[in-house]
């Protein structure tokens, strides 16, 4: 496991970022930073922001506070957690990647899918199709929001697989929200902690026995989300810079 | 040739038609249906208050549309579901606009004509408004068309390859406003939508590409204009629905199509 210390070449950073949508504080003091090359993922209970901070990284929400500083020169590909297209749409997946779309494909291991309309595929498929489009912009970071949600247990695993094949060989950063916590704890080369704020970072063997993790996630494979009272209001950084 | 007002018919609804192929496409994609209704209805309000203050009625329409265009989508979000908000927009530009025409004083205006269309009256001068605003329309739609694709499939990939999708949003609402001017005249305020979403609907079983889409959506609202007049010609129908009732005719042959093309596989 790679050790990355955080500020030296980061290709994005936030510093106290604040979130407010529809008048709700969904962030807060937030600061990450993502190193070239390491995969980070963000966990967290289900409305903890998770999602709101990728969208912020790109500029989809407002940020209400703090700043989001990029390396001059990134370039981010982002997959969505699903596609809102319309059926009505038609499009085959070639299309959709756009240029370089069959050498995309064929890396992601959905070539046969090429030629078949988007709404045909199955959501393993998709998911694969959206890392396609992703990477034909060579990105030196890649956002992922829950990319394996509906996916089941061995095809989270060989998509967690295959982004760390396309870490190896292009170099890029990865961030990603997460749900899959075991095989978050096998794919990250750190784990972010998230409920509003940073409660705890670093590498996972770290995170995992993390007092405000075992508060957000329980022990061992209870790792009930509804059950989630956290009170510790308090960063743990002790493990991450 | 411009002396024959049958021509200039045709001519008036294959312009509409140019402008509606592609602009219904991104309607379909985006189930904007209900937001089309919207824009278009509030065209009879804009009429209603150009009348009184001796305003051209395209630029009273083409200022309602916009205005009802911007307030709700400005609105949504607040509390309500678009759905409801956009049926309370779209029913109160037809009530309050017909309301508003039966109380405006000193000139008598055709009502059906407002809501059906008078495509057998288009002037020349009338053409040249058609055929402005439709290439207005489809320029616009060509310029951006990476653009408003990349944000109708998914608003979050566009903003990272630096694409606004707001921005793009407010393209196809200043489309619709544009093709309401355009296409009051041809098939009236109730039937704009209608011109929007049904050849595209037709025309979704026999497209693979987007592209493909927007053509056969032309071609079947041309089609459908050549069919509904020559229709109306024949039987003494009323044009702007005889076109859309050639266009839903159309509609339903494509989904056949479709399924046996299915079937087949």
């Amino acid at each position: 496991m790679p050790e990355v210390p955080a500020e030296v070449n980061a290709e994005i950073e936030a510093k106290g970022l604040a979130v407010t949508l529809a008048g709700r504080r969904v962030l807060r003091d937030v600061d990450i930073s993502i190193a070239s090359g390491e995969i980070v993922t963000i966990v967290g209970p289900n409305g903890s922001g998770k999602s709101s901070l990728l969208k912020a990284l790109i500029g989809a929400v407002p940020v209400s506070d703090g700043a989001v500083k990029r390396r001059s020169g990134i370039r981010i590909g982002y997959v969505p957690q699903k596609l809102e297209i319309d059926a009505t749409m038609p499009i085959t997946a070639a299309r959709f990647v756009g240029k370089g779309g069959e050498t995309a494909l064929a890396r992601c291991g959905v070539a046969e899918c090429a030629g078949r309309q988007l709404s045909e595929l199955s959501g393993g498929q998709v998911q694969r199709v959206l890392l396609a489009r992703a990477l034909t912009a060579e990105p030196t970071l890649l956002l992922l929001d829950e990319p394996t949600q509906g996916l089941d247990q061995p095809g989270a695993a060989d998509f967690y697989e295959l982004i760390e094949d396309v870490r190896t060989e292009t170099g890029a950063a990865v961030l990603m929200v997460s749900h899959d916590l075991h095989v978050v704890m096998s794919a990250s080369d750190r784990v972010i902690c998230l409920n509003g704020h940073v409660c705890c970072e670093g590498a996972p063997s770290v995170v995992s026995s993390a007092p405000e993790y075992r508060a957000l996630f329980g022990f061992g494979t209870r790792g009930a989300l509804a059950l989630y009272q956290h009170r510790h209001d308090h960063s743990h950084h002790e493990a991450a810079e | 040739m411009l002396d024959d007002f049958y021509i200039r018919a045709l001519l008036a609804g294959l312009g509409v038609a140019a402008a509606t192929g592609p602009l219904g496409c991104f309607v379909v994609w985006r189930r904007m249906a209900y937001f089309g209704d919207a824009t278009a209805h509030a065209a009879i309000l804009g009429v209603a208050i150009a009348l009184p203050f001796s305003i051209s009625l395209e630029i009273g329409v083409l200022a309602a549309a916009f205005a009802m265009a911007i307030g709700v989508a400005g609105l949504s979000g607040r509390g309500l579901s678009a759905d409801t908000l956009l049926g309370v927009a779209a029913h109160a530009g037809l009530a309050v606009g017909l309301v508003a025409l039966a109380l405006a004083p000193n000139r008598v205006l055709d009502v059906e004509a407002l809501l059906f269309g008078e495509i057998l009256a288009v002037s020349v001068a009338d053409l040249a408004l058609i055929w402005g605003g439709g290439a207005l329309i489809a320029g616009l739609l060509i310029w951006r068309w990476r653009r408003l694709i990349t944000a109708t499939i998914s608003a979050e990939m566009a903003w990272a390859e630096g694409v606004d999708p707001k921005r793009e949003q407010m393209v196809l609402t200043i489309a619709l406003a544009l093709v309401v001017a355009v296409a009051i005249k041809v098939v009236g305020a109730l039937l704009i939508t209608a011109m929007l979403i049904i050849p595209a609907a037709a025309a979704r079983p026999l497209a693979r590409t987007p592209e493909a889409m927007a053509v056969a959506a032309t071609a079947i609202g041309a089609g459908a204009v050549w069919a509904g007049l020559e229709f109306a010609w024949a039987a003494d129908a009323p044009a702007g629905p005889s076109i859309v009732a050639a266009a839903v005719a159309a509609f339903a042959l494509t989904l056949s199509i479709g399924g046996l093309i299915r079937r087949a596989r």
